[in-house]
């Protein structure tokens, strides 16, 4: 220890400046999740399974000399060969390529799906949940109703009425799809509207439009952007479960749940054709599941900060 | 606590009303003729259609459904002709009912278990084994799930039966293969649903109590986070539900789902319309019971505080 | 007087932190205090300056992981409370020693009767009848004011008002008569009218039994109304000791003296501000060498900045940790002649 001496002993008051200037560095909302979404490697690695699968969905077709409806009657029920990389199934269509293009229909449908049931959701839930009143009261009936009804039943008698393709199943999956997103919505936005951050901004006389902007959609984008996240590995999942039951695509076209349920009859002889599909779907749906669960913990407005 | 039971009653016999509607009149815009076989001559076919009401008002058929659904009556089968739908659910749900009870049971009992577990050990290996079954279960569909134990147990290691319903070791890789899905969807629930609950003040309050740490964790803990997860409960049994269709046709398990399916590729119109209302006012029955045992559970919802 | 009266509970030089993602928090740092017999001691500071987890520490509350103790010895009647298994931990929590927490509304079991709560605490104590159990429980709830005692053991928490639950939490610390309760800020989320209520009940408790109290609180107010002695914490160190009156009347450290100017006393004039302590508390991951309030004090020397001030008694009770004191120091109204130098701590 210095030896004390009477300089040190002279009163020269606070220095609040220093005491500041310790505080850690600011980061804004995104900057502070994405850093946090970096850091967890399982959700990382969930998101370059999906950047390599959209990938190879959008190049592999491309680059292959096998079309995904060429049927080649030597190569029936192939297994996997330097010929075809995944094998053949029963009409001798190469896997690989039929895999891919499967991956095309899969992730637009669970993309497209869940991104217009948000947005759809999100709108109708912000609106009940901002202005509240009678309109909220009459769309919460008809939600609560529409929520007790299986949701899986209203889309098959969709894709029914429909017919079998791409456009009818992301309609039928949007028909009750948006529900779920609209109730979250609508709770969140009723308890921010009631925050005190907000009524200052009503108080200072700030256009409703401007609050929203500003104030409403910030808060709960985060939560929004996760349960897109989560809503898509759904979508994935009841496009594949339709397929399966028959309802879905049409065919020559296809689609994971189409491979799955053609490669099911094979199952006691050429295991391959169903195991192949199988592992995309389930690696895909893994690493949604990450992601989303990664999201979910980076947007977290109580995690904010810790690392 | 009867002003909440009337509420859900009420909201259960809208939601079964608004269902029949927009069921009906979804299978009434179908497209295609129920009755178009080759073998039909257009007599025939016409008559067919007089007999099951097809040439009236698309309105008056509507209220003579109802009417028919009043009296518990579903409606006729097409294609299994002179098979009323009453008959055809009551020679299957049996079997549907029982798989689903099974691997509902199996799924919501191993899926506490787990996530207590998991949340027990927060951090540790045991926490992460239990995280890894759960988001693993989630990723897999349980038609693939079927597909695959039935091919390692049933075709390569020979273990259990493959197909049909005849007895317990039959019940077993159907149960499984419907129930991982919900399993793994219920853990994740029950274990953050405990870490929640463990942050909570009122578990610091036990401790300081001096109680034993698995009276904390049974009668603090577990009671309070179970709430969320009966929440789940009713689209817990609505997703089992329809996990039959597919499980039921990979197995060959004369279930309601393997008809289900059926009559929906054959375009059996009056089945899917009986079979689609009798599933949906299932479900919501269902939901009913779960709602009010939520309420019976939380003395928040019985005293009728929310 | 007092001083002669035996201790119950004694801190030594207890070191409390938890480790974080960001390093490690040292959230207790070297603090060292008794509880005598009878006596209400209060421990005021403001948010995050260490009083809750000082107060958790003595029952081992925090959790842990992520918290531990980085040394220093708890003692209570004497035994190490730091060196006990669980199992005797567990007699102390409840049967010795009662806590009031801070929120009466989210302390409180939701799924279960106020009255189970209340008799759980004799669950794994020996030599008590259900009837018995039942009793007492029905008993504490009609000292501590509760009024139409058989309707409300039979009640749910979200039944009642939060003065009712605080009386009920307030019952559950009780109900085992132990000898020292510790409150953690138990008024602070209750109205005015309801904390004065509770406020008497506590000193009418420890006049009908003889109970200790540790009053966790950052309002001057409780403390001048309740406390005989005073702790005053700041950045997880005690910076100022004594009985309420010589910390009311004879403040021998900055700190005290910017709490006590932050509130308004029936002096004060109209039209006069009230002061402010500026800034806020130092960053715990990276505490200050030097004296931690430094920083925020309107004294602060070059000698607060590089070493941290010893311990100077100032009356029997009446400590103080703070450079001013020293022989050094220039004069100034904090100055007070030191009998003699206490121990550093």
């Amino acid at each position: 220890m210095a030896e004390l001496n009477k300089d040190m002993f002279v009163i020269k008051g606070k220095n609040i400046t220093k005491m500041e200037s310790i505080s850690r560095p600011s980061l804004s909302f995104w900057q502070d999740a994405w850093r946090r979404l970096r850091k967890n490697r399982a959700a990382f690695v969930g998101l370059c399974i999906i950047v390599l699968y959209a990938l190879l969905a959008v190049f592999a077709p491309m680059f292959s000399k096998y079309g995904f409806s060429d049927m080649d009657t030597a190569a029936m029920h192939a297994s996997p060969s330097a010929a075809h990389w995944l094998g053949c199934d029963a009409t001798g269509r190469d896997q690989w390529v039929r895999i891919w293009m499967g991956a095309r229909t899969s992730l637009a449908i669970g993309l497209f799906s869940a991104f217009i049931n948000m947005c759809v959701g999100a709108v109708i839930g912000g609106l009940c949940g901002y202005y509240g009143g009678k309109l909220d009261m009459i769309m919460m009936r008809v939600v609560d109703i529409l929520y007790g009804i299986p949701s899986l039943i209203i889309t098959i008698l969709v894709m029914l009425v429909l017919g079998k393709g791409v456009a009818p199943l992301i309609i039928a999956l949007c028909v009750v799809g948006w529900i779920g997103t609209c109730r979250f919505v609508r709770g969140e936005v009723y308890r921010l509207k009631e925050q005190d951050f907000v009524m200052a901004a009503k108080v200072l006389g700030i256009p409703d439009f401007i609050i929203i902007i500003r104030h409403i959609i910030p808060n709960i984008l985060g939560m929004l952007v996760t349960n897109l996240c989560m809503a898509i590995p759904g979508a994935i999942f009841q496009e594949a479960f339709l397929s399966y039951i028959g309802l879905g695509i049409a065919p020559p076209n296809c689609s994971w749940g189409v491979l799955a349920k053609e490669g099911i009859q094979y199952l006691r002889i050429h295991p391959h054709e169903i195991i192949i599909p199988a592992f995309f779907i389930c690696t895909t749906m893994l690493a949604l599941n990450l992601l989303g669960d990664g999201m979910r913990d980076a947007v977290d407005p109580k995690l904010r900060g810790t690392e | 606590m009867l002003k909440y039971v009337t509420k859900r009653v009420v909201a259960a016999i809208l939601t079964v009303f608004a269902l029949v509607t927009i069921v009906f009149f979804l299978v009434r815009l179908m497209p295609g003729e129920p009755f178009t076989s080759a073998k039909l001559t257009k007599e025939v076919a016409e008559n067919m259609n007089s007999y099951y009401g097809f040439d009236k008002p698309i309105l008056e058929q509507y209220f003579t459904y109802m009417g028919n659904l009043l009296h518990g009556n579903f409606g006729y089968s097409m294609k299994y002709t002179n098979k009323t739908v009453n008959y055809i659910i009551g020679q299957t749900f049996p079997f549907s009912a029982d798989l689903g009870i099974r691997a509902l049971c199996l799924a919501v009992s191993i899926g506490l278990v787990l996530g207590i577990i998991a949340a027990r050990n927060r951090g540790k290996k045991l926490d992460f084994a239990c995280v890894l079954i759960a988001i693993v279960g989630t990723s897999i569909p349980d038609f693939i799930m079927g597909a695959l134990l039935q091919y390692f147990f049933g075709i390569k290691w020979g273990l259990l039966p493959v197909a049909k319903y005849l007895g317990f070791e039959y019940t077993i890789l159907p149960a499984c293969a419907l129930a991982f899905y919900t399993l793994a969807s219920v853990s994740r629930i029950m274990r953050s649903s405990m870490l929640e609950v463990t942050s909570q003040d009122y578990i610091k309050t036990a401790r300081s109590k001096g109680l034993s740490e698995l009276r904390i964790t049974c009668k603090h803990q577990i009671r309070n986070a179970i709430m969320p997860v009966m929440t789940v409960l009713g689209p817990t049994v609505a997703s089992v539900l329809t996990g039959t269709f597919v499980i039921e046709a990979i197995f060959a398990i004369p279930g309601m789902g393997k008809y289900y399916v059926e009559s929906v590729n054959n375009n059996d119109y009056a089945m899917i319309l009986g079979m689609t209302v009798f599933y949906g006012c299932f479900l919501v029955l269902c939901n009913l019971i779960v709602d009010i045992l939520y309420g019976v559970a939380d003395p928040r919802v019985r005293i009728g505080k929310r | 007087m007092m001083a002669e009266k035996e201790n119950i509970l004694e801190l030594k030089n207890v070191v409390y932190s938890f480790h974080t993602y960001g390093g490690e928090v040292k959230a207790v740092r070297d603090v060292s205090f008794e509880v005598r017999k009878g006596e209400i001691l209060g421990i005021v500071g403001e948010s995050g300056c260490g009083k809750s987890v000082t107060a958790q520490c003595i029952l081992r509350l925090n959790p842990e992981p992520p918290g531990f103790f980085g040394g220093g010895e708890i003692l209570f009647k004497g035994q190490d409370i730091l060196k006990m298994s669980n199992k005797e931990i567990r007699k102390i929590r409840g049967g010795e020693i009662g806590f009031v927490f801070q929120d009466p509304m989210t302390s409180l079991n939701p799924t279960m009767r106020v009255g189970a709560q209340i008799e759980e605490v004799f669950l794994g104590r020996t030599g008590v009848t259900k009837k018995e159990v039942k009793d007492r429980a029905l008993e504490i709830m009609k000292l501590v004011g509760i009024s139409d005692v058989e309707k409300r053991y039979r009640q749910y928490p979200h039944e009642l008002s939060g003065g009712m639950k605080q009386r009920i939490m307030i019952a559950i610390a009780l109900v085992s008569r132990p000898s020292l309760i510790i409150c953690d800020e138990p008024t602070t989320s209750l109205d005015v009218t309801i904390e004065a209520q509770i406020l008497d009940l506590l000193l009418d408790l420890r006049e009908k039994l003889g109970t200790s109290i540790i009053m966790i609180t950052h309002d001057l107010g409780v403390i001048a109304r309740l406390c005989d002695r005073v702790i005053v914490m700041y950045g997880g160190k005690v910076v100022e000791r004594g009985t309420a009156d010589e910390l009311f009347y004879d403040t021998a450290h900055p700190y005290t003296k910017g709490l006590m100017n932050s509130i308004a006393k029936l002096d004060t004039a109209k039209g006069e501000k009230l002061q402010p302590i500026e800034g806020t508390p130092p960053d715990l991951f990276s505490p200050p060498v030097g004296c931690p309030f430094a920083a925020r004090c309107d004294y602060c020397m070059d000698v607060c900045n590089e070493m941290p001030p010893e311990v100077y008694q100032l009356t029997d009770e009446h400590a103080t940790c703070c450079w001013l004191q020293h022989e050094m120091a220039p004069d100034n109204d904090m100055k007070k002649k030191p009998e003699k130098k206490g121990e550093v701590r």
